[in-house]
């Protein structure tokens, strides 16, 4: 319950993770209650089974690859401060114009860095490519057995055909952020945080 | 040594005329002597001078979190399409290849992101968050020191719930339990006759009335002329053993549960010499159609004691309702809903398995301050023609939730233990499918426009 995880969490950490992140006092104090909810196993980090207990996450098409981008190359755990960081791509944008003393360079919830998250969704081995054998791995996992194999085919290839600009087949990032331009990523990849 | 031994004597001796004469005794004649309702007026006048103290203390300082019990994030609650709709609408479309645009996946990152700060089914296992502190330590979340006079009035109820309560709750339970026991193997000496059921309601009556005291029990009991009658099936929404002790104080029911050992298992032996209790051993509850039989069995009997059914099938934290087995539903008969909804300022009924083994719960419940609930009886209900048992189950479920104030949730209380089934995520490809390719089938029956 949560009187034993706020307590563990110190001052200076949320001081720190305020900077970092943006988001406030109270709402990490609440994030965190929620992540020692999460970690039964009470080691301090969330493994990829503690995202999976959640229902509504373990039947959402695209959960693995949303559980994946919490962890760094490599890792099995994330601490707080990775959770948090993850999370904070999600603040509104808006967020920002009431919290001025943020850290300099480009806040994680920057409409750039929106887009990155959601290209890594895509990107499954991370060589900062969308390749066409990437696409049809994700468009499987969106929908299942239900599209054939050749209309599969065909979306992926029209839609790398759309997005493609310099003749790679493949979809780069910023190739990937031209198609996006007119949709309203500060809003879609936004979540409203109480408080 | 002797004086010290008289004492002792004369002490137990006063103790016990005490609980039998002021407690015992009343709980059969179904009297109460208007201790528990004073204690209860004081206890909230003292909470909410409590949560007085505490709010003030909040305000002076500004850096301390104020609770929300509302939530961490707002959501949208658009449907699939609506949401997949709107990212769509910004995109040029060009349907020759099927309906996919790279923003799709937004989508499901926005909910599964949301999901992971915040879910329907998970936090129904854990007790429920209280907007302001009532006092006791378990329930402290983010409630820092304040004042002194709110540390003294919690130390005296430290004091107050275990040295005072505690062993008089004790008591009461031993002598309750005890009186179950012994008294049901009395009358299950008698032969069958209109007396001997009389004799045995009586008996399980004040034993549960005893045990409601053992916790100081406040219940108010609405609608009671919709109280469950013989041969019918009472349905109620689950949140811990005490349930029970809660819906048996005003009325008599068959018990349904598995066979145990230990002292459950005695007590369930000797319940059932007085009057009929469904109890299945471990193998028999696997075998869906025994259960089914037997309870079919049970209930065409119309002069039997209502069966008491929980068809969540687990213990639920009471802000909510989970999915209904259907078990229960299929064997016909008439069904009495009945909502159950606790009061959580005074004491967290919710008995969270995981965490708390029995006893450790029974002592939790024993050293709270009390247990305050609401039971509504709701109005009688049957299958209707061209309805099936699953959807009986959610009417019924729908019915209890909305009575006690209650989320309304179809997910299964057993994802407590198990993993969701793959079918749900196969449901969301196939939605989701079906936007992609709808207008491509669309495109190749009509033909170019």
């Amino acid at each position: 319950m949560g009187s034993r995880a706020s307590s563990l969490l110190r001052e200076e950490d949320i001081e720190e993770i305020k900077r970092e992140t943006g988001f406030s006092h109270s709402q990490i104090t609440r994030l965190y209650s929620r992540f020692h909810s999460l970690d039964k196993g009470e080691n301090g980090a969330l493994s990829r089974e503690d995202f999976q207990r959640i229902p509504e996450l373990a039947i959402n098409p695209l959960g693995d690859r949303i559980i994946n981008a919490f962890f760094p190359e490599g890792e099995d755990q994330v601490n707080f401060r990775g959770f948090m960081r993850t999370l904070a791509h999600f603040r509104p944008v808006e967020d920002n114009e009431k919290n001025k003393n943020l850290t300099s360079g480009e806040p994680l919830n920057s409409r750039a860095n929106k887009l990155l998250f959601a290209f890594r969704l895509y990107d499954l081995d991370r060589d900062d490519k969308i390749s066409r054998d990437e696409l049809l791995q994700v468009l499987r996992m969106m929908v299942g057995v239900n599209i054939s194999d050749e209309q599969l085919g065909s979306i992926a290839d029209r839609t790398i055909q759309e997005a493609d600009t310099n003749g790679d087949m493949c979809i780069s990032f910023s190739e990937f952020t031209k198609v996006l331009e007119k949709v309203d990523v500060e809003q879609k990849m936004s979540i409203r945080f109480l408080h | 040594m002797e004086g010290v031994w008289e004492i002792t004597f004369l002490l137990v001796q006063v103790w016990l005329s005490i609980v039998v004469g002021l407690i015992m005794l009343p709980a059969m004649f179904g009297v109460s002597l208007g201790f528990t309702d004073i204690y209860i007026k004081v206890l909230v006048k003292t909470l909410e001078w409590a949560t007085l103290r505490i709010q003030r203390g909040q305000k002076e300082q500004t850096t301390l979190p104020s609770q929300l019990a509302n939530g961490i994030i707002e959501k949208d609650d658009g449907s699939m399409e609506e949401e997949i709709g709107e990212l769509r609408r910004s995109h040029p479309k060009n349907l020759a290849g099927g309906d996919f645009t790279l923003c799709d996946a937004f989508y499901f990152c926005k909910k599964g992101i949301e999901n992971i700060v915040e879910d329907q089914v998970t936090q129904r296992f854990t007790s429920e968050e209280l907007a302001s502190w009532n006092l006791l330590t378990r329930t402290n979340n983010n409630f820092r020191y304040i004042s002194v006079r709110l540390t003294v009035i919690w130390g005296l109820g430290v004091f107050i719930r275990y040295c005072i309560l505690l062993p008089l709750r004790i008591t009461l339970a031993f002598i309750g339990l005890s009186w179950l026991v012994i008294g049901t193997t009395l009358v299950g000496l008698l032969p069958s006759s209109n007396a001997k059921n009389w004799l045995s309601d009586l008996v399980h009556i004040t034993c549960y009335r005893i045990c409601a005291r053992g916790l100081s029990a406040t219940i108010h009991y609405h609608n009671k002329e919709n109280r469950p009658k013989k041969g019918g099936i009472c349905v109620a929404n689950h949140t811990s053993p005490i349930d029970i002790v809660i819906l048996a104080n005003d009325g008599c029911y068959a018990m349904v549960g598995q066979v145990h050992g230990g002292l459950m298992g005695v007590i369930q032996r000797s319940m059932v010499r007085s009057c009929p209790h469904v109890w299945f051993e471990r193998s028999e509850m696997k075998d869906r159609h025994a259960v089914a039989k037997r309870l079919k069995d049970y209930i065409a009997d119309k002069t039997k004691l209502p069966i008491l059914i929980f068809p969540e099938g687990t213990c639920i934290n009471n802000t909510s309702v989970m999915m209904f087995k259907k078990g229960s539903f299929e064997i016909g008969g008439t069904i009495y809903p009945v909502a159950i909804k606790y009061d959580p300022q005074f004491g967290d009924a919710f008995w969270n398995s995981a965490k708390y083994n029995m006893v450790s719960y029974l002592l939790r419940m024993m050293t709270s301050w009390a247990i305050v609930c609401n039971v509504w009886y709701l109005p009688p209900m049957t299958r209707q023609d061209g309805e099936d048992a699953v959807q009986f189950a959610n009417r019924v479920k729908s019915a209890i939730a909305h009575q006690g104030g209650l989320v309304d949730l179809s997910w299964d209380g057993g994802l407590k233990r198990e993993k969701v089934k793959e079918s749900f995520k196969e449901e969301q490809q196939k939605m989701y499918s079906s936007m992609i390719v709808g207008s491509d089938f669309h495109e190749a029956s009509v033909g170019p426009a």
